[in-house]
């Protein structure tokens, strides 16, 4: 665009051009001021640090307020961050100060997992940040910045070196916060150990490549308070909430039996220094690395996995909305197939599970019927024999009157001879009567109990002959 | 015909206080004020951008009143049209300069129309302006929304639009009503009554309210906008302001010897007219709102407000606005539209060695 590049030039090669009186525009830096004040700032501190080290004890000093707020539980698995807003005036100045402090961190017995609630967390906030920033109608200058400017690291005060769960969360988070490391309850080392401590730490920082907040030296007005700063990082601090009488002052200090630390004393530690360089000269030198430097980094990266170039191969510039558009339709044509196929494959399913059913069903069915057809087998059988059973009961019947009529005839008509004769013939024939009845009793009924078991004489056991049902 | 666009939304009042973030009582100093210190320097560090915008017809002193403004020739002692032909079309004319007062470096933008209203049918001859201002307004747009972007987007919106009414002594010409109407939707517009020592003290200020019920009855939203006073303090400064505007203004880049003092003003046979005395112009009136009270209040409306309601239509429906060069299509164009540029040229003349004096 010819309009660009010409207005481009100019810029670069615009003249000084020299007042002729007073104009008035050096009131400029007071009117943004005055804006600021109005509108009020805001800084997010996050504290990390193992439980124990003196985080809420330090903010109390830091602000020289009590900051209300529990003593957090610590029996949560996990690693948790807690976060608090306050609002703090100094006499026209008002701050909104939030404080984030990680609970439970390095409690765990496997502290693998434990950067990763942290660095979610500072990546929810740029990530709200950005939403706010990508959306149409957006409020941004009444948005409430949550983003974290700076990162407090406190280093347990052990005398030898990092721990290597310092080592690696620092790693994780020097690319996406300022981080300032602090030595926590520093009036546990000695002075001479204080130094080579620093250094140890120091140089395990440069080799493990860990990029800590540099305190900026561009600016001549600081540069020579934050290059000194700089040299005396990390911070060794104390804090403390109670406040002890030290000659005739009210001062913050520790009381031991052996004596007494005093907060605010550059001799004892480093407070004062960590106070000067967070809050009175570069406050606003870690808001705005916060916006440039580390936003900007997490805006890249997720525009750019989100598929945004640029450019598209006809250099033509590319709308971030139009592009979004299009993405968050796929997307949503993408769900769209997806609930399809789950209502196929539910619907397969179904039918498939109908049609066991259904066959399972049959089965029975047929195991019934052929159940059925064998119990009335069975019973056709029985009842047959129980017809032949019953055909021959009668036949004995028969023949059992044909022989009473026989005997009575042969009573009669012969002597007692033939008495004896038919006695004996009877006794055998009632014998093998009473045996066949008894046979025949034993086959249809099971054992009888028949009272001709003993063979008794003929006419006795004849006349007594009657069957005896069982 | 454009359609208006909304009017802007009125911004929120300052900091949003909830009840869920307690006031702490702090006990001795901790020093959280030289944060403002600390703002102070960086905004030094970094330079201040202010872009100018003045319409009006041509004669009416324009670019003598920039001069006066900003105390230095930001323009050629002879207006750029003397002497050439009436142009044809409306032009427009950017003369960027840097000045620097007490340490506080300024990059100031002028942009100069002219050719406004002086052809004989001047329909829609507030388009070419309204398409420059969206086409910075999409310059801006196009930085924010890169993935790599820069540190400080250079701002090259129009912060300002000062109005030049020719003192008739009437009331607003049709004119002036449509492109007053058009434009305080789109910038912070100044209406000031040029040429002022054609009129006598009592005819401004029948003329001044004139035009205010002109405005009233038009729903011309001027700066400073109503909606936009945050507090008390605000309301009651603004609406001082408010009471005197349009202002009735004389530009002079002469000085003059008056009382033993060196006094900027226009000779005349009857006497000088002083430009910065109160009793017989309010250029101070001017000047003060524009530069001294109200510049940061003007760049921070052009951002929160213009900027975003410009960013809103764009995103949504790119096809209502008045289009210039810088035109990139981001919807995806649909048969009958508008897409040749409108006649009209932008032309930067910083590098003008020969001709400038200095």
């Amino acid at each position: 665009m010819a309009a660009t590049d010409i207005a481009r030039q100019v810029g670069e090669g615009c003249r000084t051009v020299p007042l002729a009186g007073h104009v008035g525009f050096d009131s400029l830096p007071d009117q943004l001021v005055n804006k600021s004040v109005s509108q009020g700032f805001c800084f997010n501190i996050l504290c990390v640090g193992e439980t124990g080290l003196g985080k809420s004890t330090l903010m109390d000093t830091l602000f020289n307020t009590k900051f209300e707020g529990e003593p957090a539980t610590h029996t949560q698995p996990g690693v948790q961050l807690r976060s608090n807003t306050y609002d703090l005036q100094e006499s026209n100045v008002g701050l909104k100060l939030t404080i984030v402090s990680t609970v439970g961190f390095g409690d765990q017995i496997n502290k693998e997992d434990s950067y990763k609630p942290i660095v979610e967390f500072i990546d929810a906030q740029f990530e709200a940040y950005l939403q706010e920033e990508l959306k149409i109608r957006r409020v941004l200058h009444t948005y409430h910045d949550s983003r974290i400017h700076v990162c407090l690291y406190f280093i347990a005060p052990t005398g030898h070196s990092l721990k290597s769960l310092d080592l690696v969360t620092m790693k994780k988070l020097d690319s996406k916060v300022n981080i300032i490391p602090i030595i926590a309850k520093a009036d546990a080392i000695s002075k001479s150990e204080l130094t080579k401590f620093k250094i140890k730490i120091t140089s395990e920082l440069v080799s493990n490549g860990v990029q800590i907040y540099q305190f900026p030296t561009d600016d001549e007005s600081v540069a020579e308070i934050n290059g000194t700063m700089n040299a005396h990082l990390p911070f060794a601090v104390i804090g403390s909430t109670e406040e002890l009488k030290i000659g005739n002052k009210m001062m913050r200090a520790r009381q031991y039996p052996w004596g007494t630390v005093q907060v605010e004393n550059e001799a004892h530690c480093d407070f004062v220094k960590l106070r000067e360089m967070l809050i009175r000269v570069n406050m606003e030198d870690l808001r705005e690395q916060t916006h440039t430097r580390h936003y900007e980094l997490y805006r890249r990266c997720k525009l750019e996995e989100m598929g945004f170039k640029d450019t598209d191969p006809d250099s033509k510039p590319f709308s971030l909305q139009e592009t979004y558009e299009a993405k968050r339709n796929e997307f949503l044509g993408e769900l769209q197939k997806k609930e399809e196929e789950m209502r196929q494959m539910f619907v397969q399913r179904v039918k498939e599970k109908e049609a066991e059913l259904k066959e399972a069903e049959k089965e029975l069915h047929e195991k019934f019927d052929r159940l059925k057809k064998l119990h009335q087998d069975e019973k056709k059988k029985l009842e047959d024999k129980k017809k032949s059973l019953d055909d021959e009961v009668n036949a004995f019947k028969q023949r059992k009157t044909a022989a009473e009529l026989l005997q009575s005839q042969g009573s009669q008509a012969g002597g007692s001879q033939t008495l004896k004769r038919d006695k004996e013939k009877k006794n055998s024939y009632c014998f093998t009567v009473n045996s066949a009845v008894c046979c025949m009793l034993h086959e249809t009924q099971g054992p009888v109990w028949a009272s001709c078991r003993n063979p008794l004489p003929a006419q006795q056991s004849c006349a007594s002959l009657s069957l005896i049902p069982p | 015909m454009d359609p208006l666009r909304r009017s802007p939304s009125p911004c929120s009042s300052s900091r949003p206080s909830s009840p869920s973030t307690p006031p702490c009582e702090m006990l001795g100093p901790v020093g959280i004020e030289a944060v403002l210190d600390q703002l102070k320097i960086k905004a030094m560090k970094m330079g201040f951008e202010f872009n100018i915008m003045v319409v009006g017809q041509s004669g009416l002193g324009k670019s003598t009143m920039v001069n006066t403004l900003f105390k230095s020739k930001v323009w050629k002692s002879n207006p750029p049209g003397l002497g050439v032909p009436t142009p044809q079309t409306l032009q427009l004319h950017s003369v960027t300069h840097v000045i620097e007062e007490k340490g506080v470096k300024l990059k100031l933008t002028v942009t100069d129309t002219p050719g406004f209203g002086d052809q004989i049918n001047n329909d829609k001859c507030w388009d070419p302006i309204l398409g420059y201002i969206n086409e910075q307004y999409e310059r801006y747009l196009q930085e924010e929304i890169l993935i790599t972007r820069q540190r400080h987007i250079p701002d090259t919106r129009v912060h300002c639009c000062v109005y030049f009414v020719p003192p008739t002594g009437h009331c607003l010409r049709p004119l002036d009503i449509e492109f007053l109407q058009r434009l305080c939707q789109t910038v912070n517009v100044v209406p000031v009554i040029a040429r002022a020592d054609s009129l006598t003290m009592e005819e401004r200020e029948a003329f001044r309210r004139r035009i205010q019920q002109n405005l009233r009855t038009h729903c011309i939203d001027i700066y400073p906008q109503k909606c936009f006073d945050e507090d008390i303090n605000d309301k009651i400064l603004n609406s001082k302001l408010r009471d005197r505007i349009p202002f009735a203004v004389v530009g002079a880049d002469r000085e003059h010897l008056v009382d033993g003092r060196c006094v900027l003003g226009r000779k005349t046979k009857w006497g000088i007219i002083e430009v910065e005395n109160m009793a017989h112009c309010e250029f101070p009136l001017l000047r003060d709102l524009l530069i001294r009270s109200h510049l940061q209040d003007l760049k921070d409306i052009t951002h929160n407000v213009h900027y975003e309601n410009y960013r809103v239509i764009r995103l949504n429906e790119s096809h209502l606005l008045p289009r210039g060069p810088g035109w990139v299509n981001l919807a995806p164009a649909s048969p009958g539209q508008l897409t040749s540029p409108r006649p009209f040229k932008v032309c930067r003349g910083a590098h003008d060695d020969s001709e400038d004096e200095f």
